[in-house]
């Protein structure tokens, strides 16, 4: 067996967030926003920011390494990564390219960061207004499918026909994260709860989607830093270690959303081996997860997911996905226990990977008991899409 | 604008695509959608030359009569530049669909709810396509059903195209 593996060597020493905002609502440029969940990042770790020597980011972050480090006076930059992948496919991918840049022994002290203002920027669910599209973009667009919603719908539209899925197991995924979000003050949703009334009432985006299965679009920021295992030992925090991750794609996987039509296995998240590699390296199996935290760009990816990562099977899911089943402290599968992407924030899944930190550490406002493994997947659908599983020191 | 699905790898559009003339030509969706531009031309402008023709010309690999769609470079079989260009039946089974209710685009502001399928072509190695499901956008939609090419003309926009949509027909 291989000893290629960053299972017990690295660890999360430190998480950072800003306040959440609605999307085109932050009252501060991006910029700002990176910086300071960088030095929230920091503070919790109880770090001095210029003893930052690495940058990890995804999904094409505007904010880079060499401003961050100049900005923040970093005295020595040794290494910077983003993560190929549009969405939030990548974030896991990047907090593995930091961890294994640290157990490579490229640098001592990464941040993986992800910052957002779409007043500043542009939002995400707006078509494309231009009068030609070229490549792939021209098979798609001129029919009306030109928002994440409408490109991952038809995917999960096959995922439900094969396996007789009803609309229900969506529902009870979007109730979770509404219901753990009004425990958690952080959660843009705090505070307005949904019914299951209020969501088969709300309207269609794209068939299988309601509103309520569609992520937010926010404005804020996160931050995560890793260090070795050793050092992360004697900082502030318990430690969360990485005892595995992965990344990929289904095969054949079309580089761009316009063309996802063409995946050959279209009913996929895209987790059937990535998910693999993740238990191998972990030395793991699905039944050994306290608590899961996927990502939410739509319901019906973590439904994929969760099938994929071997929570259940396709034909189990109507039974399994029950809202008393998935919920702190006491369902058989917490899942995205802080609110995740739809109801606490969508920072494209780095606040989900700040909560699987948190249940380690036993700072959720929905912990789970005795929590030792906690799983936190990427963007489904969107790949390269990545995973990754922290545990407790009694994992190791 | 700044949209992650193109990013930054789009290509500036080529040619202004943009005029289109005349009122709504009985097109399924309302004229004011990005057209689509056969760029780069290897690539795509035999297939946007065939629908003008109301033909379907897809990408083969000469040596093992292998398709792909989307057109690519190379052979993913093979890995030969030696690609050729083989037209097919226009007709497919829906793999999949989506009813569209939210606009995402000012022309769609009144349009929806729409229907957007794909549509598998077994004899053409099972190749897929994206089009609108014609009729009514209420219509019960069924995967697994045989549908037909219907080829839309723009003859109005500058430069002229022709989309594939796809229809329902009886099962033979």
């Amino acid at each position: 067996m291989s000893d290629r593996s960053l299972r017990g060597k690295v660890a999360v020493a430190g998480v950072g967030e800003t306040v959440y905002y609605r999307h085109s609502q932050a009252p501060e440029p991006e910029f700002v926003l990176c910086l300071k969940a960088i030095l929230a990042a920091c503070a919790d770790a109880g770090i001095d920011p210029r003893d930052i020597d690495g940058f990890a980011s995804f999904s094409d972050d505007r904010n880079d390494p060499m401003s961050l480090s100049a900005a923040l006076g970093i005295h020595e930059l040794r290494f910077s990564n983003m993560q190929w992948g549009g969405g939030g496919g990548g974030v896991a991918g990047a907090l593995a390219n930091a961890s294994a840049a640290i157990a490579g022994g490229l640098a001592d002290c990464v941040v993986v960061y992800r910052a957002l203002a779409q007043g500043q920027f542009g939002r995400f669910g707006q078509g494309v207004q231009m009068p030609g599209v070229p490549r792939e973009f021209g098979l798609s667009m001129p029919y009306g499918q030109m928002a994440p919603a409408q490109f991952f719908a038809p995917m999960v539209n096959r995922f439900l026909h094969d396996h007789g899925i009803g609309q229900e197991a969506l529902r009870a995924i979007a109730m979770t994260s509404y219901h753990h979000a009004q425990a958690n003050p952080r959660a843009v949703m705090y505070g307005k709860p949904l019914t299951e009334e209020k969501y088969d009432a709300s309207r269609w985006i794209a068939e299988p989607f309601h509103l309520f299965d569609c992520c937010q679009e926010n404005d804020g920021a996160a931050a995560i830093i890793l260090v070795s295992a050793e050092r992360a030992r004697d900082m502030r925090q318990k430690p969360a270690f990485v005892l595995g991750a992965a990344m990929g794609s289904a095969h054949r996987a079309p580089n761009s959303p316009a063309s996802s039509f063409a995946l050959p296995d279209l009913g996929t998240s895209q987790f059937k081996s990535v998910a693999k590699r993740l238990y191998a390296m972990a030395r793991l199996s699905p039944g050994d997860v306290d608590v899961v935290q996927c990502y939410e760009n739509f319901t019906g990816g973590v439904l994929m997911s969760l099938v994929e990562h071997g929570f259940f099977k396709p034909e189990e899911a109507m039974d399994f996905l029950k809202l008393e089943n998935l919920i702190a402290p006491s369902g058989k599968l917490p899942l995205n226990t802080s609110g995740g992407n739809l109801a606490e924030c969508y920072m494209h899944g780095l606040g989900l990977q700040i909560e699987a930190v948190r249940q380690i550490r036993g700072q959720s406002t929905s912990q789970v008991p005795d929590a030792h493994v906690s799983l936190a997947v990427g963007g489904p659908m969107s790949p390269p899409v990545s995973t990754i599983v922290y545990g407790s020191e009694a994992t190791l | 604008m700044s949209n992650y699905i193109l990013g930054q790898n789009a290509a500036s559009p080529e040619g202004d695509g943009g005029h289109h003339g005349g009122a709504n030509a009985g097109y399924y969706l309302p004229e004011g959608l990005p057209a689509p531009l056969a760029h780069p031309v290897e690539l795509y402008g035999p297939y946007w030359e065939g629908t003008r023709a109301e033909k379907l010309v897809v990408q083969r690999n000469p040596a093992t009569g292998v398709y792909q769609w989307p057109p690519q470079w190379i052979t993913h079989d093979t890995q030969s530049f030696d690609i050729e260009w083989a037209e097919v039946a226009p007709r497919g089974i829906i793999h999949s669909w989506t009813r569209i209710w939210h606009p995402v685009h000012p022309a769609l502001k009144d349009a929806g709810p729409y229907i957007l399928v794909v549509v598998e072509l077994p004899h053409a190695g099972n190749i897929r396509m994206l089009g609108n499901l014609l009729g009514d956008p209420a219509q019960n939609i069924v995967i697994g059903a045989d549908v037909e090419a219907v080829f839309e003309h723009h003859d109005n926009a500058e430069p002229p195209f022709t989309l594939v949509q796809w229809r329902t027909v009886p099962n033979p």
